[in-house]
């Protein structure tokens, strides 16, 4: 009967980039893109309205930016490596992939906390102060949440919960951390590249 | 027809698959999107009958000139509330009430694409709003006006909580906002019934998915405004502050550029409302369903191109508000396309004049005139004559009242047979339109005159002998004979439970898929999920459309929730969905995220750090697995 036939025919819960599930991820990191655009825009936007110097606590040095940009673009990498890994049904390399990611993660941010530490103005002490601090804290808040993300998945891999057809979690974390990624490669550039510019 | 029905569907199974577990736990736990609309409605509307107290109120002592009954503290407090309810509490969530409840039965799927966001989407709404008005139990409500321009919001001269409980009280509810709309967008793109290919859904899909696509792009901007203002004022920042490079015009550009779009966000859903009852009373389809489609996706794009002529009047340069001037002029187009359009499907049908068309008649007359005296605003200079003054409160009643309570109180009257069962009453029905479209007009009219006379915006009393004793008497009289038509809505509503005639399926001889099912709809809305050949499917036999040869038989899904995945264009069968059951995670995460609010709202860090950690710990809850697929075909037993 026709109706049995479509049954057959339709997986249940296909799980893969066509599913509901990573619909939802991408309309979430949409949405929180969004949300660094507007702070960006208030850089700039103060940026172009400041009357002395800017940044008026002089331009930031790149010292410990740099390198910790070439971290995250690496954690990013080994994400994507763990999750090429799983897709072949590789356990291991899911689980190494996600544990170098965790590493390279923490050291991201403990060397951002080292840069805060060494920070001479304070969010309270300007403007160019309170934007440098909200949008590099609300960018380590997300690097943060990616990381959590991570451990749970990081669980989850252990215990064997992926296949190399069903590992949509995985797919979607990393989604996320790429996107982390890409915002800071956008933030790194407004708040220490194009002050070099002019 | 479009409806097949299979033998083989047993209905105690589906329903004992899909209603809610009965007690407390179901109230609670109910994922049901039916059940979440009907909330979301209800709540919505004591929110209306809330911000409605506050006009009344304020109306009260605007009557006759130097009234003192109110001390401006308390009128300032009033106004702002006024607009937050009617804006954020009201008109929003009372549509997302409408879209929660109708789509899944308009698209032929038995639930949103994520009915356990869809219930964090609820209380999170409900959450916040109990926040905000928490504020007006201590006396310390928003006192800035709904958009809340610095530096009047900042710390130094707003000491009190007021503006924190805006600042925080905004960004949760953006929270619910954001999640809902990602709800509805996937739902547009995943759920819809095989065969309902996007140019055969009804309108209001289209409406309420343009308004989700701005909502994922604007709200963020609020989010971001608010979060920087509550930094200003609780940390000492400088954002918006001039002496420390800060600029005041930072907030007005974040905010408008989340509040233009704002105003389509809660007027497209209403367009789609309306265009799905039209053609109901028109007898026929809608006349130029692809151009009303597009126009409401052209005004989401225009609209966020508009924001600056809320700035007119700050020194903007001149070439960047003559900009703005002619895409505000622009985004004129869409919505009279779709004003033509219905008036096209009205002049070939043969309307029959039902209260629902009534209050579209209403609705189109009021459209009109918030439009033109919208775009009149629009040129700069007129705008520098007129800007805070009354003429732009009269503007924003005409533009909300006519756009979005008119298209709401039709679509009570068209779609609460469908939730209670029960018939509202055709006569007070009548009363009620009449009382709020007489009332409406001579309420909101004389504020355009009151405006040009020079009467500013949100003064708490005025002088005798300006010349504007009479028009806001006039006002406050009808201010109060709309009140009175929407007290006799509740008496119709809550008589209609008990004494009104049973709807039946399809009361209004309606030809889309929710008129399909019975009256409230069973908890799985479709015995079997119905396969879609055209735009009208119960019209399709008169409409010539009938289907040629039996088409495909489909299965009935009942073993577990389940409902189709569907392409998202051509709405090919793709996947079968399984579906979530009754879960307590989110009124959990949204009562963790009321905790860290008010841990932030009073600098308690200790519990501000126990609500977030309570999110994250519930969210893992949330998402771990309740069926682990231990072997590849684990989770699915039909795979090839």
């Amino acid at each position: 009967m026709a109706a049995t036939a479509l049954l057959d025919r339709l997986p249940v819960d296909r799980a893969d980039a066509r599913s509901p599930g990573r619909w939802g991820m991408v309309l979430l990191i949409t949405t929180e893109a969004s949300f660094f655009a507007y702070l960006l825009f208030s850089y700039f936007y103060l940026a172009s309205m400041a009357r002395g110097a800017w940044p008026p606590t002089g331009v930031p040095a790149l010292q410990l930016a740099l390198p910790n940009t070439v971290i995250l673009i690496v954690s990013s990498g080994t994400m994507w490596w763990g999750e090429v890994g799983i897709r072949n049904g590789n356990q291991g390399r899911l689980r190494l992939g996600l544990l170098v990611t965790l590493v390279l993660g923490l050291t991201f941010l403990t060397i951002q906390g080292v840069e805060y530490s060494r920070k001479t103005f304070t969010p309270a002490s300007s403007a160019y102060g309170s934007l440098f601090f909200t949008i590099t804290g609300f960018h380590g808040a997300h690097v943060f949440a990616g990381l959590l993300m991570n451990v749970v998945i990081q669980v989850r891999a252990w215990l064997g919960h992926f296949t190399a057809r069903r590992h949509l979690a995985v797919s979607n974390i990393a989604l996320y951390w790429h996107f982390v990624d890409v915002v800071w490669i956008v933030v790194f550039a407004s708040l220490y590249l194009t002050p070099r510019l002019g | 027809m479009a409806i097949t029905t299979a033998p083989t569907a047993s209905t105690d199974r589906l329903t004992t698959i899909w209603e809610t577990s009965p007690g407390l736990y179901g109230i609670l736990a109910s994922v049901d999107h039916k059940t979440i609309g009907k909330r979301y409605l209800v709540t919505a509307f004591v929110f209306f009958l809330l911000g409605g107290l506050e006009a009344a109120v304020m109306r009260w002592q605007l009557t006759r000139p130097d009234t003192h009954l109110l001390a401006p503290e308390v009128y300032n407090q009033l106004f702002t509330m006024h607009g937050v309810t009617m804006i954020f509490l009201f008109a929003s969530p009372i549509l997302s009430g409408f879209s929660n409840y109708l789509w899944p039965l308009m698209i032929g799927a038995r639930d949103m694409a994520f009915p356990r966001v869809n219930a964090l989407s609820y209380w999170t709404f409900l959450m916040s709003g109990i926040f905000l008005y928490s504020s007006v139990v201590i006396g310390q409500a928003p006192d800035g006006g709904w958009f809340a321009y610095v530096p009047m919001t900042e710390q130094a001269y707003s000491p009190g909580l007021n503006m924190d409980f805006y600042a925080l009280g905004m960004i949760f509810l953006a929270i619910s906002t954001t999640i809902g709309a990602i709800n509805f967008v996937v739902t547009f793109f995943k759920l819809r019934a095989p065969g309902m290919s996007v140019n055969r859904v009804p309108i209001i899909l289209w409406g309420t998915l343009s308004a989700s696509i701005m909502i994922v792009f604007a709200a963020p901007a609020l989010t971001a405004s608010c979060i920087l203002l509550y930094f200003d004022r609780r940390f000492g920042m400088h954002f918006f502050d001039a002496a420390n490079g800060g600029h005041p015009l930072l907030w007005q550009h974040l905010f408008w550029m989340f509040g233009h779009p704002w105003v389509y966000i809660v007027v497209l859903p209403a367009i789609g409302l309306a265009s799905d009852m039209i053609p109901t009373f028109a007898r026929r389809p809608l006349a130029g369903y692809t151009f009303v489609a597009l126009s409401t996706i052209t005004t989401a794009i225009l609209g966020f191109g508009v924001w600056v002529h809320h700035m007119f009047a700050t020194g903007l340069p001149q070439l960047a508000t003559t900009f703005f001037s002619a895409a505000s002029m622009m985004i004129t187009i869409p919505s009279g396309v779709a004003i033509l359009a219905w008036i096209a499907t009205l002049w070939y049908g043969r309307p029959v004049l039902k209260t629902p068309l009534l209050f579209m008649a209403g609705f189109i007359v009021l459209f009109v005139i918030g439009g033109l005296n919208g775009v009149m605003t629009a040129p700069v200079p007129f705008d520098w004559q007129l800007t805070d003054s009354y003429f732009i409160v009269a503007h924003i009643h005409y533009v909300l009242v006519g756009i979005n309570v008119f298209p709401v109180f039709g679509a009570f009257y068209y779609w609460l047979p469908k939730m209670t069962g029960h018939m509202l009453s055709e006569r007070l029905g009548r009363w009620v339109f009449a009382l709020m479209f007489v009332g409406g007009n001579l309420a909101f009219f004389p504020m355009h005159i009151a405006g040009m006379l020079g009467m500013p915006r949100r003064i708490y009393t005025y002088q005798a002998g300006l010349g504007w004793d009479t028009v806001n008497l006039i006002t406050t009289v009808g201010a109060y004979v709309f009140a009175v038509g929407v007290g006799l809505f509740l008496v119709d509503f809550f008589r209609s439970l008990r004494h009104g005639p049973l709807a039946g399926n399809n009361p209004w001889d309606g030809s889309t898929l929710e008129w399909s099912v019975s009256s409230p709809p069973p908890s799985y809305n479709f015995a079997v999920l119905p396969t879609v050949r055209s735009r009208y499917p119960l019209w399709e036999d008169r409409l010539g459309e009938a289907p040629r040869g039996g088409g495909a038989a489909v299965p009935v899904l009942d073993d577990g929730r389940e409902t189709f995945g569907t392409s998202a264009l051509d709405s090919d069968p793709e996947e079968v969905l399984r579906m979530p059951d009754d879960s307590l995670w989110p009124v959990l995460v949204s009562l963790a995220l009321l905790i860290l609010f008010y841990g932030l709202l009073l600098s308690l860090w200790w519990m501000a750090i126990v609500g977030v950690t309570g999110v994250m710990v519930l969210m893992v809850g949330w998402f771990w697995p309740s069926r682990i697929p231990t072997r590849e075909t684990a989770l699915s037993p039909r795979e090839p």
